[in-house]
């Protein structure tokens, strides 16, 4: 064990945004893996059968969608009752789970008066959240 | 105990030589009847679903046990690997490397910020640009026909096969004085270096020209689906002046949010499948750990030769493919 003199200085919002991209990262490998189980086990239904894949998984995405009807944006999430949309829950939650740690620490900047810090957390969630929207998807 | 180590260490360097042999000849061989999945699909695959989740699985455990010595992302790795050897489509290949990239860094990122080796302050404004520009790769790719993402990648892997094999490094690094806009971010801080048991104090230069060049490598990172491991550390370390922990540590902190932004993009465009996507990160993860864990007794130049002749291998074989020559 490292002894006190040996510990790093850190941060307040540093120490805090490791703890939330700690917790984030075990609870979405935790979803990712349980849904994962549920699906190949035949527990949840898929959306589209397991054996079918191999002949599928070789087509674009374009081909593939069209061929299985399979949603886009934000539509797989009244899939989730299928065991492959329901893996992509865990995938959703890794992926905004950055989206809270940056919630979590702006009150410490603002506090500070890094105002500087401020703007650059509110444009990293600005991005993170028009990523998420599917806006950009949409509009091609 | 000396004659003990030195064995240990040999044994374990002979072991990994062996895996990654066993990986090249495992690849080889799927590379069989994998890929005429571009123009016959349904008549590729004789191994069942599960045959190739469970192949996706034991390739990227290898592959994280040799990312983490070597210092390149996890997602560098798989998909000119995954893309290059099995009969999934570029399409899903990248969405799930974009993943595996952003999984890696996801488990590595605590205890990387609470040790001091990630810094927030350095991180942000690099992200936010890298995260941008990363939605905009993630967007082309997806546009683009496969051979041509294919060729692309193809060049794209072999830049990074010179880059590993030519760039040095600068454990610290001189700055003399920091630009205006570090100054005014206060970009700089304090590690506690446990090799030297002090506190080195860290400051960066050349802030702007690192911007620049981070949207660049967050388009590169969206676009092919590589995440940006292999790019982040050279810049940080040799151009903005970082130590090479510090460097490290915070490449992997601006990989989860560039990665994460461009994950949406592909999530979003139904470029996600389960059935690839969640074996590559699980076994890359459980790869990865041993991997941080052979870190202490492996000699990083030897695994770092293994990393750059894999790449060289899935460089050339995506190359090829893309140009239609090896299918």
């Amino acid at each position: 064990m490292n002894s006190p003199e040996d510990q790093p200085v850190i941060s307040v919002e540093q120490q805090r945004y490791a703890t939330w991209l700690n917790w984030g990262m075990r609870s979405g490998l935790a979803l990712l893996v349980v849904s994962f189980i549920a699906y190949v086990l035949g527990w949840l239904p898929a959306f589209v059968p397991l054996e079918d894949l191999p002949k599928i998984w070789g087509l674009s995405t374009t081909e593939y969608l069209q061929q299985t009807h399979a949603p886009t944006g934000w539509d797989w999430l009244a899939q989730t009752a299928h065991g492959d949309y329901a893996g992509l829950v865990g995938i959703a939650w890794l992926s905004g789970c950055s989206l809270l740690c940056l919630l979590a620490i702006m009150p410490i900047y603002a506090r500070r008066k890094d105002w500087a810090f401020v703007m650059i957390c509110i444009a990293a969630l600005i991005v993170q959240l028009v990523a998420a929207s599917g806006i950009l998807s949409s509009g091609q | 105990m000396w004659d003990t180590s030195l064995a240990k260490l040999s044994a374990t360097g002979s072991l990994l030589k062996a895996n990654a042999a066993l990986l090249l000849v495992t690849l080889a061989l799927f590379t069989a009847g994998a890929y005429a999945a571009d123009s016959v699909p349904a008549a590729t695959s004789t191994l069942p679903w599960w045959g190739w989740a469970l192949a996706l699985f034991i390739t990227c455990f290898f592959l994280g046990i040799v990312a983490v010595p070597s210092g390149v992302g996890g997602g560098v790795l798989f998909v000119p690997i995954v893309g290059g050897f099995f009969p999934f489509h570029l399409d899903f290949v990248r969405g799930a490397g974009l993943l595996v990239a952003m999984a890696s860094a996801l488990a590595a990122g605590p205890s990387l910020l609470r040790g001091g080796l990630a810094n927030l302050r350095l991180a942000l404004p690099l992200a936010v640009l890298a995260s941008a520009s990363a939605i905009a790769g993630a967007l082309v790719g997806l546009v683009l026909p496969a051979t041509t993402v294919q060729i692309a990648l193809g060049l794209t892997i072999l830049f990074i096969v010179a880059l590993m094999a030519t760039a040095k490094k600068s454990e610290f690094p001189e700055v003399k004085q920091q630009d205006r806009l570090a100054l005014a971010l206060s970009i700089h801080g304090v590690f506690r270096d446990a090799a030297q048991k002090k506190d080195i104090d860290w400051k960066v230069h050349r802030t702007p020209l690192g911007l620049v060049i981070f949207t660049l490598i967050g388009f590169i990172g969206g676009l092919f689906g590589v995440g940006a491991g292999w790019a982040n550390l050279p810049v940080l370390n040799l151009l903005m002046g970082a130590p090479i922990k510090v460097a490290a540590g915070t490449s992997g902190l601006i990989l989860t949010l560039a990665s994460s932004s461009a994950t949406w993009v592909y999530l979003s465009k139904g470029a996600v499948l389960a059935i690839i996507a969640v074996p590559s990160v699980i076994g890359m993860m459980l790869g990865a750990m041993i991997g941080a864990r052979l870190l202490h007794v492996l000699k990083a130049s030897v695994v770092r030769k293994m990393v750059i002749t894999l790449l060289l291998f899935a460089g050339i074989r995506a190359l090829l493919k893309g140009l239609g020559v090896w299918m």
